[in-house]
């Protein structure tokens, strides 16, 4: 079959940037999304134009690198699934597909479909983790976790982190990726000694990152690729207000990322935006 | 758990140092509270479900008072008069009124600041947005609640100034502030007012469609079992309230009750 | 041929040689170890780990990763589960059988002493991870649930549904970011290592190209630990990540450091067929499917028509009828090979002909659909997102793909390579496989060279080692980053017709086809023909568009595949060298009448270990002989 992609173009972070227009013959239903694009890529090197650069890598929707709206979706739209995975044959000849990168003052567009998501690294780094010295930990059956809290962490740990919720949210807010980190660990009992810190601190370097906030829409767990469900976002609310209650203390003056110059942040290899 | 940082280069390197030291607020724990609740972005959203849940309230109760002018015009004033002795003589005479006024007030202007501030926030969130952006679950209630709820804050001044204060839609000297029924039915007669009054009640049923499962949501008491009962639920709270509301100035304009 | 290599292997019984040698390697006194540092490259399971372990004892480390977050790595895609020896089941478990089943299965080509320290720190790992907040699978009384996986017959398998890889991951992550935040870990993103960086004789650091500026800057530190992973990609269709490679072991392996075993590659049996010609990568579909599903494929050849037609009589089991008493669970190079001889025999499935029918139809109507949902339900969601097809009502269609490479770069038992100061830990390393993986062991091993063991051996070299302060203003780094900058420059202004993919497609075709499962002395010499002549073609008809001082993914491509061109030649040489069938290495001239693999034990118990010798000189073969004190040399049967 024969499509045509209206791309989002940009050569670099900061450019400006357009759509352009390409048709991709001999599609078949059996390619992925993303092979389609490897097709497009062929056909523009052979014709001596640049390819079109996006992320992916495992292209079995487990790494989270791919990611991009088609015709206004995140991954696309079927459920359950990541670009890399998306399967040509819910596409028919003659389609016209709008290819668009994440948006989000916190995902700087770094060229074409690719965005920049250190954002998320940092909204962990702040808090996402429990700390156990390697060599210091009891025997794995020392500690007794109830099957349903296992499961639920299990749910919220499956994020890949890909920035879909992000990008779908009216407000470009990153509470589910937050929210689910969050809920992975405080849901454990492992995770209990620093629940409140994290709560705190996971939840100011989100908003340092300029996030936007929560108005309940749910777009985020309908383009979820791994189903991480908005009740989370809830559970994370309500760990703060208890966090806020249990602790009374502010929220961490966490140095404002947001504010520094691209290339500043470039030298350091975790470069976030520009402005 | 905090280790010393290597030194000062690896910590401007790494990009982002949570600092670990956090100062608790001098003074009152309650003031350290808010301002920790007012400087988060889920702090804000929680004021505005806890301020929503209490006009949730308010709506809930006036629209059964409202209801009382079905049953006639000593009923609806023996109402009124009703919410001005409440807890006399404790307090005077329009003292309890006037409390759950104040109250009002405060989680109105508290509701309207939080999503103002929220608003900008979200705005700024996405300074260059999609060319092509389609929405997959939310609805029009939850997508039009800024503009529902401006809507309802012009109704509620017009309100106020019309049914409570007699300052507006009156002609001088038509406004009777203790026989509320005759004002309720003069006021309704204009239909450009009552028509405002019912469009209003659009706004407000599309408003709590989205803010009272939203309470529950914001809050944490949702779970992915109980969503969709909540979300039906507040659909039909909704509606009730909104027909609730709507039935009087339709029934005036119709004129079944005079 | 040279001196046999010595792998430092410590004297006394295996059970104490690690304790002892960590009781004899010296320390770092904590208030030195901050003025030491550290690069890792690479933050899957092993890099993420050992930065994080590295970083919390206070040395400076850098972490290098060429993804946009460490969270990225392949070591997210592992399925199955990850081995230790608790024994929590009470079914005969131990450390001696972890590591007996190890050697076995590795076809007696492992070093016994890495391999039962593997087998000893697999249990810390459990520990570790459970510490850390990775969600395993749990029992209704709380405790941790285990499955049986990959054939053996005890139950150590922990699992977290069926992304433990991702769990593991993250779990690992979670403590690099950790570091991160306290500052000990620098992490520098999109850098993608390039060279390797000796000074008198020790690694002394790496040059990397940003990959979005495309500046090229290079790295001092006293260690340099590369965590990089294999090289399946070699074949271009594998199941490992797009942009899986082997730049950086080969670098290295170029400045000096031994290449082990590298035609030692693990052909998966259960992945999703080939199906357009466009397809870029090759989807795995657990092991554990095989213990429900039955496979066969027609009697006769060419049979076309859809398997619900094909009547029982029509059918071979072909498994089934060969290894009886293993049946459909004989271990993943068996299966391949098998699967491999039916579809040359023409008796494949599928538009393309390779395949093989993998049926539930039996274990539904033994089960029922719900269970069978439960055990397997979500591969069937990943079969039918892929092709369509309810693999309840048809029989699944697989194929072996290229999964995991146990060669790697030579290393001692201290995890370093022939270069001192270059520590190698993961899959990007040749230590604790043998010829062959056993299923839910590489989540193992990286862990335990990140976690357990490079966090001992590493501390030790920079103690007894005098490491002179240097930095990158010393010559031999503006030489290296001179010849990264002219390799990019080069690259780039070829300016020929044929695109990066396109011949790294038809290298995979070369080796899928000549050293791929099944290998002989023909098809080694023709694949040593024909890949110097996909090299000189590379070198001269490559198209790059754009420059090296951008975000050229193409240009990143082409780094990988001119590395790929020169190992592939290094595989295919190891693999006519080895004239034995051991595990994943099949030569058809080492195999029984029946088509079974012969190894041979008097001539081949060793490591391969090759030395680079320039660039049109052939390399050097040093030997590491293998004793095996503890296992007996048995052939492996599974009839």
């Amino acid at each position: 079959m024969k499509l045509t992609l209206k791309v989002w173009r940009q050569q670099e972070a900061g450019a400006s940037g357009r759509f352009a227009t390409y048709d991709v013959d001999g599609v078949t239903p059996d390619m992925s999304f993303l092979e389609t694009l490897d097709l497009l890529n062929e056909n523009l090197l052979a014709r001596g134009e640049a390819p079109v650069a996006f992320e992916s890598d495992c292209r079995e929707g487990i790494c989270g690198s791919c990611g991009f709206l088609i015709n206004g979706v995140a991954h696309g739209g079927r459920p359950g699934t990541t670009v890399c995975q998306l399967s040509m044959r819910f596409f028919e000849d003659g389609d016209v597909l709008t290819l668009e990168p994440w948006r989000a003052r916190a995902f700087q567009v770094i060229r074409d479909l690719i965005v920049e998501r250190s954002a998320f690294d940092r909204i962990v780094q702040a808090g996402g983790f429990i700390s156990v010295p390697v060599g210091s930990a009891r025997d794995g059956n020392a500690i007794l976790v109830q099957k349903e809290s296992a499961d639920t962490a299990f749910d919220a740990a499956a994020c890949i982190g890909c920035g879909a919720c992000v990008a779908a949210c009216p407000n470009a807010s990153a509470m589910l990726f937050t929210a689910a980190k969050l809920m992975h660990l405080n849901t454990l009992p492992q995770g209990q000694p620093q629940h409140h810190l994290r709560t705190l601190d996971m939840i100011a370097a989100m908003q340092n990152e300029h996030f936007g906030s929560c108005t309940n829409h749910g777009e985020c767990e309908a383009v979820c690729p791994k189903g991480i469900p908005m009740e989370f976002i809830g559970s994370m609310n309500h760990d703060l207000i208890t966090a806020m209650f249990r602790r009374r203390r502010e929220r961490p003056p966490a140095p404002d990322v947001g504010k520094q110059p691209y290339h500043e942040i470039e030298e350091t290899g975790s470069r976030s935006r520009n402005k | 758990m905090a280790r010393p940082a290597a030194n000062d280069e690896l910590v401007r390197q790494s990009g982002y140092v949570p600092e670990r030291v956090r100062r608790a607020h001098a003074g009152n724990p309650i003031l350290a509270l808010w301002r920790a609740l007012w400087d988060s972005i889920i702090g804000k959203k929680v004021i505005m479900a806890v301020t929503g849940g209490v006009l949730v309230l308010f709506v809930v109760g006036h629209m059964l008072g409202m209801l009382k002018t079905f049953g006639g015009s000593a009923e609806l004033n023996a109402y009124s008069m009703f919410l001005r002795q409440i807890l006399q003589p404790a307090l005077g005479y329009g003292g309890a009124l006037w409390f759950i006024r104040i109250v009002l007030l405060v989680c109105v202007v508290l509701h309207i600041a939080a999503s103002v501030e929220l608003t900008r926030v979200n705005q700024q969130a996405r300074p260059i947005g999609y060319n092509t952006k389609r929405v997959v679950e939310t609805t029009f209630a939850a997508l039009t609640m800024r503009w529902s709820g401006a809507l309802l804050l012009v109704f509620i001044v017009f309100h106020l100034l019309n049914l409570s204060a007699g300052v507006a839609g009156f002609a001088p000297g038509t406004f009777d502030p203790l026989n509320v029924y005759h004002n309720v039915v003069a006021g309704l007669s204009l239909w450009p007012v009552a028509a405002f009054y019912i469009v209003a009640m659009g706004a407000l049923y599309l408003h709590l469609e989205h803010g009272l499962w939203s309470i529950s949501q914001t809050l944490g008491w949702n779970t992915t079992r109980n969503v969709d009962t909540a979300k039906r639920d507040s659909r039909l709270i909704a509606l009730a309230v909104a027909a609730g509301f709507a039935s009087v100035p339709i029934a005036v304009l119709a004129g079944w009750i005079r | 041929m040279s001196a046999m290599l010595d792998g430092g292997i410590p004297s006394g019984p295996i059970e104490q040689k690690w304790g002892r040698c960590r009781f004899e390697m010296m320390l770092v006194n904590p208030s030195n170890r901050r003025k030491h540092s550290i690069i890792v490259v690479g933050a899957g399971l092993a890099g993420a780990a050992a930065s994080a372990s590295l970083g919390q004892q206070g040395y400076h480390v850098r972490c290098f990763s060429f993804h946009d977050s460490p969270r990225r790595a392949h070591s997210i895609a592992a399925q199955g589960g990850i081995n230790a020896a608790k024994n929590y089941r009470n079914d005969g478990d131990s450390t001696f059988r972890l590591f007996y089943d190890t050697i076995k299965g590795g076809d007696y080509r492992s070093r016994e002493a890495n391999v039962y320290r593997l087998a000893e720190v697999s249990v810390n790992i459990i520990d570790q991870c459970v510490a850390q907040g990775v969600p395993f699978a749990r029992e209704y009384g709380g405790l941790l649930d285990t499955r049986s996986f990959g054939g053996v017959q005890v139950s150590r398998t922990f699992y977290a549904r069926g992304q433990t890889g991702q769990q593991l991951l993250l779990g690992a992550y979670q403590a690099l970011e950790e570091q991160v935040g306290t500052g000990t870990v620098t992490m520098h993103t999109r850098s993608e290592l390039l060279d390797i960086v000796i000074v008198d004789g020790k690694a002394r650091g790496i040059v990397t190209r940003d990959l979005v500026s495309g500046r090229v800057s290079s790295h001092a530190a006293d260690v340099v630990v590369l965590a990089t992973g294999g090289y399946s990609n070699v074949f271009y269709l594998s199941t490992n990540a797009k942009a899986s490679n082997c730049t950086a072991i080969w670098r290295a392996h170029r400045r000096g450091a031994f290449f082990a075993n590298p035609c030692f590659t693990q052909i998966h049996p259960t992945c999703i067929p080939l199906s357009s010609e466009h397809q870029s990568k090759l989807t795995l579909m657990s092991e554990s499917l095989r213990n429900d599903g039955r496979v066969w494929v027609p009697l006769k050849r060419g049979d076309k028509r859809p398997p619900n037609d094909i009547p029982e009589s029509e059918r071979d089991y072909f498994l089934e009828r060969r290894y009886p008493s293993f049946g459909n669970l004989v271990p993943r190079d068996v299966a391949s090979r098998a699967t491999k001889e039916v579809c040359d025999e023409g008796r494949g499935v599928g538009p393309s002909g390779l395949g093989v029918y993998l049926d539930f139809a039996a274990a539904i109507a033994r089960m029922s659909r719900e269970q069978v949902d439960e055990k397997y339900g979500n591969l069937f969601d990943i079969y039918e997102k892929i092709t369509g097809e309810d693999a309840h009502a048809v029989p699944m269609r697989i194929y072996p793909a290229p999964h995991y490479t146990m060669g790697g770069l030579w290393v001692d038992y201290h995890l370093m390579s022939t270069i001192p100061g270059l520590f190698v830990a993961g899959e990007a390393n040749f230590s604790d496989h043998g010829a062959n993986r056993l299923g839910a062991s590489a989540l193992m091993q990286g862990l335990a060279d990140g976690y357990f063991i490079l966090p001992y051996t590493i501390p030790d070299y920079i103690a007894s080692n005098h490491l002179a302060a240097i930095d990158t203003s010393h010559p031999a780094f503006a030489a290296a980053e001179a010849d990264v900058a002219e390799r990019v420059r080069r690259l780039v202004g070829i300016r020929g017709k044929r695109s990066p993919d396109s011949i790294h497609r038809e290298l995979g075709k070369t080796m899928w086809d000549l050293c791929g499962m099944s290998r002989s002395d023909q098809s080694l010499r023709r694949a040593l023909a024909k890949v110097p002549e996909l090299r000189e073609e590379f070198w001269n008809d490559l198209r790059i568009v754009g420059s090296g001082e951008e975000l050229n993914q193409t240009l990143e491509k082409a780094g990988r595949i001119a590395d790929f061109l020169e190992l592939a030649e290094l595989m295919c040489i190891d693999a006519l060298d080895r004239t034995e069938s051991c595990g994943g290495h099949f030569r058809v001239e080492s195999q029984t009448s029946e088509g079974d693999a012969v190894r041979d034990d008097e001539h081949f118990s060793f490591v391969s270990a090759w030395e680079w010798k320039g660039q049109n000189a052939p390399p050097e073969l040093h030997k590491e002989p293998l004793a095996f004190e503890y296992v007996h040399f048995a052939p492996r049967s599974y009839k």
